[in-house]
């Protein structure tokens, strides 16, 4: 009764992801040596330091991002709190993968954002993209992705993109198209070329929305490390993993904790932060 | 060639514009094209040319495509058909980067809901026009400090738009426009959205500012006074099609149709036009004659009275009656003797106020110009027949 097509789509991708670590399996081992360089480089520092210093960093990013000693204050707290969870090895791991999967999210999240807010080719494109993205297991890409570059942690940074970077996308988009026209007008008016347009009006006027997408994309970095520890990321993910394996509820609790500890603090901080981003930049007050 | 040359501009928004604009010349009307095929009729067949030094409004109500004409001239919108040439170039044919060099060198624009940049402080909002143009920061500083000063804004310097009221932040766009330095200035409905106290205020200054600069401005409004004040010449547009260019006296005057009368019926003539545009040649003037060759002249025209000027200029009036009775009595040698001090009026003068001297007179007042010379006269009567509004006349005829 029903055409077999998913035989041959099976066989299709099976032998597409073949032929891609036959041929050119050595060109993504680079790019996986790549990432996993500065992910290490910083896995070892924020491990090594003194978390005294850790802490410390935290207070001074919270209030600079803030100006509110309360909040700052508290932010400290929360982090300190990790530590009391006998978890700080494992937050600075993750913290490590946020960092750089953030990072990579945002190199590819904010050119493609602007690329769709100025075509409508591009955006016709690539938004059923980004919804396949959000939509599809991460299951699926992870086996390929396993296959490509190995177990570890580095297809754990790519699942992690792959499923974050979407709301940047979209928010970026969303904030430069929001941009008074009349502003963009008189910047054209007065003969901005696209360049000029784009970095002196568009982007800083889309900031508050980029800074929403950074954070949204940076909260669904966080649910991902659990998926991200089966393939081999260290982490607190992993002690939720290893919680659930063993059977032991309590331990997955503790890790879970340290999770939702961390994802306050980020939220908290880039959200006040792009609150007080938007103080001048709405079109009028 | 005048500086702004367009002509035969119309635009059309929609999906196929070509072929809509086909239709309308075919006769299709507006409405019909709308209900059609979607596409609406914004500009048809437009032509004006703007000299340089010259404030040319341009006048309609909203949806009669005032602010997409403005828009054409520095191609922030493109025409579907027509051309444009400004300073002899020929602006649709200029590709991307030849249009945003035009842009820099000729134009600046003030806008109805001001277009600042709400993120820059309002010395960087001023000098975005000389930093679009590669100026030095330490330039364009100095230079939009002194337009900051020149708007009314001094100690503004570091505030955000989002600080100001409606009406500062407009001496905000207008200092803007002015310091990027550019020969044309389009203001589009500039001061639409402030209160109407602040808004002659800022047409004062802005006359003020054009007495000095001599900028070629293309001023939008949909307020008849403010472009009768403005205006050295109007343009009038009714959906998408001019009715009329002319002066503000022209348009009072000779309103070329029904939506024109309309339009000019309620304003108050009497103090929009000034006594220059009306006043009519002076019947007589006399200048070195003798008695008796000014009575030849009197009699010969008809002239019950003359207007006596010399090299000083205007000096006063003779009646035939005072020059037979000099003739008669040998008393004075010429004219500037007899002749009596009588009321005149300014040339710049408005109605309003010549009006008190023309009905105290019994002949027609005489008309100063700038230099001091006759430059015309203006009687009641001619007085009456200019308040008189154009439907009345027409139906007294």
């Amino acid at each position: 009764m029903f055409p077999d097509i998913g035989t041959p789509i099976a066989d299709a991708v099976n032998r597409f992801v073949d032929w891609l670590v036959v041929e050119h399996g050595a060109f993504f081992e680079s790019i996986a040596n790549a990432i996993l360089v500065v992910l290490v480089a910083i896995e070892q520092a924020l491990r090594h330091a003194p978390p005294l210093l850790i802490l410390a960093a935290v207070g001074l990013i919270a209030f600079a991002a803030s100006r509110s000693v309360l909040l700052s204050l508290v932010m400290v707290a929360l982090a300190w709190l990790i530590g009391g969870l006998g978890l700080w090895e494992q937050a600075m791991q993750t913290v490590a993968l946020l960092v750089v999967a953030v990072g990579l999210s945002i190199l590819l999240g904010i050119p493609i954002g602007v690329l769709i807010a100025r075509s409508a080719i591009a955006r016709a494109l690539i938004t059923p993209v980004l919804d396949l993205m959000q939509t599809i297991p991460s299951f699926v890409y992870l086996i390929p992705a396993a296959m490509l570059f190995g177990l570890g942690k580095v297809p754990a940074i790519l699942a992690t993109v792959i499923y974050a970077t979407p709301p940047l996308v979209r928010l970026t988009d969303l904030g430069i198209r929001e941009v008074d026209r009349e502003v963009i007008e008189a910047s054209r008016a007065f003969g901005a070329a696209r360049w000029q347009m784009l970095t002196g009006v568009q982007i800083p006027l889309a900031l508050p929305s980029i800074m929403q997408g950074i954070n949204q994309t940076t909260m669904m970095a966080l649910a991902m490390v659990v998926i991200a520890s089966m393939i081999g990321a260290r982490g607190v993910g992993e002690t939720v993993l290893i919680g659930l394996q063993r059977n032991d509820p309590g331990l997955g609790l503790v890790g879970g904790l340290a999770i939702v500890i961390l994802a306050v603090i980020f939220d908290r901080v880039s959200q006040a932060f792009g609150r007080r981003l938007q103080t001048h930049r709405s079109a009028r007050s | 060639m005048a500086l702004i040359e367009a002509h035969h501009l119309s635009k059309v928004f929609g999906s196929s514009p070509k072929r809509a604009l086909t239709l309308i010349k075919a006769g299709m009307s507006k409405d019909e094209l709308l209900a059609r095929t979607k596409s609406v009729l914004a500009l048809y067949d437009v032509s004006i040319s703007v000299e340089r030094g010259e404030t040319f409004v341009i006048m309609g109500l909203s949806g009669s495509g005032k602010s997409t004409l403005v828009r054409h001239l520095n191609r922030l919108i493109d025409p579907t058909e027509g051309e444009i040439a400004i300073d002899g170039i020929d602006v649709l044919g200029l590709s991307i980067r030849e249009l945003e060099r035009f842009r820099r060198q000729k134009m600046a624009m003030v806008f109805q809901r001001f277009g600042l940049l709400p993120h820059r402080t309002v010395i960087d909002n001023v000098s975005y026009g000389l930093e679009i143009g590669g100026v030095s920061r330490t330039e364009r500083r100095e230079r939009a400090a002194l337009w900051v000063a020149t708007v009314g804004l001094a100690g503004y310097e570091d505030r955000y738009p989002s600080e100001l009221s409606g009406g500062m932040q407009q001496r905000v766009g207008l200092a803007r426009a002015l310091c990027a330095d550019r020969e044309i200035l389009l203001m589009d409905e500039a001061f639409s959205a402030l209160d109407p106290l602040i808004r002659s205020q800022m047409q004062d200054e802005l006359m003020e500012l054009q007495g000095r600069l001599r900028k070629t401005i293309i001023f939008i409004t949909h307020d008849l006074d403010e472009a009768l004040r403005l205006g050295d010449r109007i343009a009038i547009l009714k959906d998408g099609r001019l009715s009329q260019v002319g002066t503000p006296a022209d348009i009072l005057l000779n309103p070329a149709d029904a939506y024109v009368r309309a339009f000019v019926k309620d304003v108050n003539r009497a103090r929009v036009l000034t006594v220059d545009a009306v006043m009519k040649p002076p019947p007589l003037r006399l200048t070195d004659e003798t008695l008796e060759q000014a009575l030849v002249a009197m009699q010969r025209r008809g002239a019950e009275i003359g207007y006596v000027v010399n090299d000083r200029g205007y000096h006063g009036v003779v009646t035939r009656d005072a020059v037979n009775a000099a003739i008669a009595s040998h008393a004075a040698p010429s004219v500037e003797a007899i002749a009596v001090d009588a009321p005149s009026i300014d040339a710049g003068a408005s109605i309003a106020e010549a009006l008190p001297a023309t009905l105290s007179s019994e002949f027609p007042v005489a008309v100063i110009g700038a230099d001091g010379g006759l430059a015309g006269v203006i009687s009641a009567d001619r007085v009456g027949q200019i308040l008189t509004l154009p439907e009345e006349k027409e139906a007294a005829e």
